[in-house]
C-alpha cells in the first residue's frame, strides 16, 4: 500500500504543479490505482478541491475535469445523448458502480494504462488533454509520450463523431484482454486497438465505415499484438477483426438512430 | 498525525489519521464495525460506505478527503438494514453473511437512485459486490423484494 508522510489538499493548480515538480510527491485523484502501487513518498497531493469535476459542453466539444468519475461520465446525460451512449456502455464493465465512481478521467488517461477502456474510447473520438504547463496536446501524442510531472487538468472530446467499444474480458468485471474503440466521423472511420497488451493506438484511420471483414483481418495482421499471462498474440490477432466488424457496425446503427442529438 | 473532523451517522466526530490512511482504517477506529476490508485493492465492495449520499469504496477514499463530508454507514441506517436484511433472508440470499454490510450499503444507494431498476440494472449496479456464497441470483432477488416494498410504501 502507498506510504505519504504529508497530505496536501491543494488550493490552486499553481501549488499543486509546484509542490509535484518534486520526485518525492505525487498527484492523487480516484486513488484506486495509487492505493495499491505500494509507492513511498513524501507529499500526497490532492486535486479534489480544485473544481476539476465538471463536464462542461460547449458548441464544439466537452470539456472534462481531470478529476470527473467515470461514474459521472457513464451517467451524464449530454455526453451519451451526443456520443450515442457509448460512455455508459464502454465504462460499465469497468469493475463496479463504486469503484466508476472513484476512478477519475484524470487518473486513467495519465495512467496510459494498457489495459484501459477509458483511453481506447477516447482516442477513437480524437480527445485532446489540457495540461497544466504545456496547454492542450493530442491525446494520440500523450498516449506515447512517458509519465512527466505536469498536471493534466482537462480532457476535450470534440463532437462529430460517434463511437462504439467492444472487449473481451476472461471474466465480467476484470480488465480486458483485447479492447476495439471504432468511431465514425465526417472523414471516415477510425479504428483504436486497447490492451494489445500494450498501450492504446489508432491502428486505421479514414476507412470506409463499412469496412468489410477482410479489411478487418489486414488491419489486425498489420497491428502489433503482444502475449502476457491474459492471452497470447496469436489470440489476440484472431480475436481482433471481430471486435472490428462488431464496433463498426454497432456505430453505424447509433449513426442512424441520433444524428440530431449532438449539433 | 492530522486532525479531520467530518459527519458520520448524523453525528459531527473527529478523527486522528495518517496522511496514507483510508477512509476505512478511520472508520474501523471510530469503532465503527459494520464497515470491512475484503481485498483492500477496490475488487470486492465489501467496503462499501455512503460518502455525501453515494457509494464509495472506503478502502481507497483518502482519509483527509472526508474533512467537511458526510459519512454514512451500516450504523446509520439500521431501519432500513432490519427490513433489506428481512429481504436477504426470505430470500435465501446470504450463507456466510461476509459480503452483506457492503452489498447492503450499495443496495441502499441504488433504492435512492434508480428505485425502479430493471433486473438488468440491478445486476450492473451490483456488479462490484462480490459473493462466494449466493451465486449472487437469490441477492437479485432479495434486491427486487426490496425495492418492490419500497415502492410499495411510496405509493401507499
Ligand atoms: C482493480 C482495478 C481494476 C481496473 N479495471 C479497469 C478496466 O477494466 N478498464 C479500465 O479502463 N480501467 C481499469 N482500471 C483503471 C481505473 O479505471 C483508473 O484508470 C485508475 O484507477 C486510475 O484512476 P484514479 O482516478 O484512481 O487515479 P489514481 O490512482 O489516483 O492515480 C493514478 C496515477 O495517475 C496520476 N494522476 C492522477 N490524476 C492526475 C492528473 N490529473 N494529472 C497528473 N497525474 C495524475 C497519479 O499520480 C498516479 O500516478 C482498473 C483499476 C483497478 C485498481
Ligand atoms: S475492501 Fe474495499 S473494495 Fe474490497
Ligand atoms: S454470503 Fe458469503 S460471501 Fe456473500
Amino acid at each position: 500500500m502507498a506510504v505519504y508522510k504529508n497530505y496536501v489538499l491543494a488550493q490552486s493548480l499553481d501549488e499543486a504543479y509546484a509542490l509535484n515538480q518534486k520526485k518525492s510527491s505525487v498527484i492523487v485523484a480516484g486513488n484506486m490505482w495509487l492505493r495499491m502501487c505500494g509507492l513511498r513518498k513524501q507529499t500526497a497531493i490532492d486535486l479534489s478541491a480544485l473544481g476539476l469535476d465538471r463536464i462542461e459542453e460547449n458548441e464544439d466539444a466537452f470539456v472534462i475535469g481531470a478529476m470527473t468519475s467515470l461514474r459521472d461520465m457513464e451517467t451524464h446525460e449530454g455526453l451519451n445523448a451526443c456520443f450515442g451512449g457509448v460512455f455508459a456502455d464502454a465504462l460499465k464493465p469497468i469493475v463496479g458502480t463504486q469503484f466508476r465512481r472513484g476512478a477519475t478521467i484524470g487518473g486513467s488517461v495519465y495512467s496510459r494504462f494498457g489495459f484501459s477502456d477509458v483511453s481506447a474510447l477516447l482516442l477513437a473520438l480524437d480527445a485532446k488533454v489540457v495540461l497544466y504547463q504545456r496547454g492542450e496536446v493530442s491525446l494520440a501524442a500523450y498516449q506515447k509520450e512517458a509519465w512527466d510531472r505536469d498536471i493534466l487538468t482537462h480532457v476535450v472530446i470534440p463532437k462529430g463523431r460517434r463511437a462504439a467499444v467492444q472487449s473481451v474480458r476472461l471474466s465480467a468485471t476484470d480488465i480486458p484482454v483485447l479492447v476495439c474503440a471504432a468511431s465514425v466521423g465526417p472523414d471516415g472511420a477510425r479504428i483504436v486497438l486497447g490492451a494489445r497488451p500494450a498501450r492504446a493506438m489508432v491502428v486505421a484511420d479514414g476507412i470506409s465505415p463499412e469496412a468489410d471483414a477482410s479489411v478487418c483481418e489486414a488491419i489486425a495482421q498489420a497491428a502489433s499484438f503482444g502475449t502476457n499471462r491474459r492471452a497470447s498474440e496469436a489470440y489476440r490477432r484472431r480475436v481482433a477483426p471481430v471486435l472490428m466488424m462488431r464496433a463498426l457496425m454497432a456505430c453505424s446503427e447509433t449513426q442512424k438512430d441520433g444524428e440530431e442529438e449532438c449539433k | 498525525m492530522m486532525e479531520i473532523r467530518f459527519k458520520l451517522n448524523g453525528r459531527d466526530v473527529t478523527a486522528m489519521a495518517e496522511a496514507d490512511d483510508s477512509l476505512y482504517q478511520v472508520l474501523r477506529s471510530l469503532g465503527i464495525s459494520s464497515v470491512k476490508c475484503g481485498c483492500e485493492t477496490t475488487n470486492c465492495g465489501l467496503c462499501t460506505v455512503h460518502m455525501d449520499g453515494k457509494a464509495v469504496l472506503s478502502c481507497s477514499v483518502p482519509a483527509p478527503r472526508c474533512a467537511g463530508h458526510e459519512i454514512v454507514t451500516l450504523e446509520g441506517l439500521q431501519d432500513e438494514a432490519k427490513r433489506l436484511g428481512a429481504c436477504l433472508a426470505d430470500e435465501g440470499a446470504e450463507q456466510c453473511g461476509f459480503c452483506a454490510p457492503g452489498l447492503m450499503m450499495n443496495v441502499l444507494a441504488l433504492a435512492k437512485e434508480n428505485p425502479g431498476a430493471s433486473d438488468e440494472e440491478i445486476d450492473a449496479y451490483m456488479a462490484g459486490n462480490l459473493c462466494r456464497c449466493s451465486g449472487y441470483m437469490s441477492q437479485r432477488r432479495a434486491v427486487r423484494r426490496y425495492l418492490a416494498m419500497i415502492a410499495q410504501e411510496v405509493s401507499a
